[in-house]
């Protein structure tokens, strides 16, 4: 656009008529303004990370990285204050592998479902449905986690003790089934970019719908699958509200998802509605722990952009 | 849509095969019925017990009463209700120009081959995975307490506003996109000026696209919740907001606050208010949806 605009200007022995006639300033302020408007997503993210660094920075001088990222005793708001980690951490991935537990295959399979199976007013119908599962707000899902799948889990318990009040299984079971859209959609778009010649030539050797299904459309369409699921890591690791209602508010270093635990994102949110005075060691957990989300999930997106990209070359 | 293979398989290729349908492939054709079916079945039972657990307080209190502690029976939703309203409109005010502008600028202005439009892009697809608590702390740090907008309407459409930007900007990219080159060719023949051209040819064809994805944004910023823990959302507030100066509450914390409390009359009321929530989203994703069948454009 702006090549050809130059090009148009810079025309040799151009008649009179094809001179601009008046200045193109109002040209030239759009220019601008469009600039401007792309800048403030490139100020979003060095807002985002002049938020972190300083009260950081300030909070590692009086704690430590060491005993930050080692410790394992969590209790950054009480006399004497315990500035491990590990907790936050161990339930943070807890809540992400239930959740993943539930959402790969069932994501996965609504993908394949949709995109090898399904015949047209199938997908009409259920595409939406999922749209419906997408745009659910984190709090009902947290609200139906708390109030409907933990008493049914308690109820329903084969033996053994019942899961706590707050525990990590129902917020774990619900995350997954929040993440399902993200996931299905996002593979389905990669199995749709699979070319039909590919899964002609299959059905022509005889194969059946499932093999060319699992045999060929599935690992041509691996990396964009590969980035589906990574992303649905990111999305389980940032959720806050399911955690902060279902699975509780004390930080607890234990694998056993019965029991009530702390994730990262739920200890922000639990620190950020208390008022903690600018400057105090407490309220720089905060930008401590989201320092490390962000950081942990900006690695996850990274990763998942350069899948996507890949799976997109390869059939353009 | 092109029909995929597997859609337009011809019903031959079965009546080659001697016997019926292997077991294994009726089994996995189950099992991908399965995995969707609990989804459905999943947002079924929400809906259900939502209504259900809601009904007996989804009447008129619910949005002429303000918050209640002491007696469950009268509270209401009414300052969150407001709240929300406010909020989201100075959302869609800050958000929705400037995800606009800058999918102009991407697609129509910015030369591909420069690094810094290349990271532009990057930026954003990244910042569209960034968790909202995040957004919050964002919020918190530099637009509350950086530059002391404090605990204000202000301060959470800002956060939010940046929040779902990435969502726009995607999504008008998108529909920009769609319009074919010829359209553009057409009117820089006859010599408009390329914001001319722009403005007159590109941005009408490409307002459904546009609106579709304003109002998923919007709706996404309705029912967020986590950022605007961190920013004073949570306070208990039994009045309307007057400006953007005013303090504030929306629906998901008013709900988040009564899920914390343990007594069932704040069940129900919950309940109420999320049904509320819920009927919202609805009618914004059908809308959307129904702009994206009414007003695709084939060219």
């Amino acid at each position: 656009m702006t090549a050809r605009a130059r090009r148009r200007r810079a025309a040799p022995g151009s008649p009179g008529f094809l001179k601009r006639s008046q200045s193109r300033w109002a040209e030239r302020a759009v220019g601008v303004l469009l600039v401007a408007a792309a800048l403030v997503s490139v100020l979003t993210t060095i807002g985002i990370v002049v938020a972190l660094i300083p009260p950081v920075v300030e909070f590692f001088g009086k704690v430590g990285f060491g005993r930050f990222i080692t410790g394992t005793d969590w209790s950054p708001l009480f006399e004497p204050p315990r500035f491990g980690v590990l907790p936050l951490v161990t339930a943070t991935l807890v809540v992400t592998v239930i959740a993943l537990f539930v959402a790969v295959p069932l994501g996965l399979g609504a993908a394949v479902y949709l995109s090898e199976y399904a015949g047209h007013r199938v997908r009409g119908s259920l595409k939406p449905v999922l749209e419906v599962l997408a745009g659910i707000p984190t709090v009902v899902y947290g609200f139906f986690a708390l109030r409907a799948i933990t008493p049914f889990l308690q109820r329903n318990w084969p033996g053994g003790d019942p899961p706590e009040v707050f525990n990590a299984l129902s917020a774990g079971f619900v995350m997954g089934i929040m993440i399902i859209p993200t996931i299905a959609s996002l593979a389905e778009d990669a199995m749709a970019a699979v070319p039909r010649s590919l899964r002609d030539g299959a059905c022509a050797l005889g194969s059946s719908r499932m093999q060319v299904s699992t045999r060929v459309v599935f690992p041509a369409a691996l990396s964009g699958i590969v980035a589906a699921v990574v992303l649905g890591v990111s999305r389980a690791i940032g959720e806050t509200m399911i955690v902060a209602i279902a699975a509780g508010g004390r930080p607890n270093l234990t694998f056993n998802p019965l029991e009530g635990m702390q994730t990262m994102t739920a200890f922000i949110a639990a620190a950020g509605i208390g008022d903690l005075p600018t400057g105090s060691t407490g309220y720089q957990t905060i930008f401590a722990v989201g320092l490390l989300l962000f950081a942990i999930t900006l690695v996850m997106n990274l990763i998942s952009i350069r899948l996507v990209r890949r799976y997109r070359e390869v059939y353009e | 849509m092109i029909p995929t293979a597997a859609t337009s398989d011809p019903p031959e290729v079965t009546r080659l095969r001697g016997r019926g349908t292997p077991l294994r492939e009726r089994f996995f054709r189950l099992g991908l019925r399965a995995s969707l079916a609990v989804g459905v079945l999943f947002l079924v039972g929400l809906l259900t017990y939502v209504v259900v657990e809601g009904w007996p307080r989804l009447n008129s209190k619910l949005w002429t009463n303000f918050p209640d502690v002491i007696d469950p029976s009268n509270a209401g939703a009414q300052s969150a209700i407001t709240g929300t309203v406010w909020v989201v409109s100075c959302t869609a005010l800050y958000c929705l120009p400037t995800g606009v502008l800058t999918a102009i600028y991407l697609e129509e202005y910015a030369d591909r081959d420069r690094w810094w439009n290349r990271a532009i892009e990057i930026n954003i697809q990244n910042l569209a995975a960034v968790p909202s608590i995040v957004y919050g702390i964002l919020g918190l740090g530099v637009i509350s307490r950086g530059l002391g907008f404090g605990q204000t309407v202000l301060t959470a459409s800002l956060t939010l506003s940046l929040l779902v930007l990435p969502i726009v900007i995607i999504s008008s990219r998108e529909a920009i996109r769609a319009v074919p080159q010829s359209v553009r060719q057409a009117s820089l023949s006859l010599g408009a000026t390329q914001w001319q051209t722009v403005r007159r040819q590109v941005l009408p064809a490409a307002v459904p696209g546009m609106a579709t994805g304003s109002i998923l944004a919007l709706s996404r910023a309705i029912g967020e919740a986590a950022p605007l823990l961190l920013l004073g959302g949570l306070t208990f507030i039994t009045f309307n907001p007057t400006g953007v100066q005013s303090q504030f509450t929306v629906l998901p914390i008013q709900i988040f606050n009564w899920i914390s409390q343990s007594r069932a009359e704040f069940t129900a009321l919950a309940s109420a208010a999320i049904v509320v929530l819920l009927v919202i989203l609805l009618v914004m994703n059908s809308l959307a949806i129904w702009l994206r069948n009414h007003f695709t454009h084939r060219w």
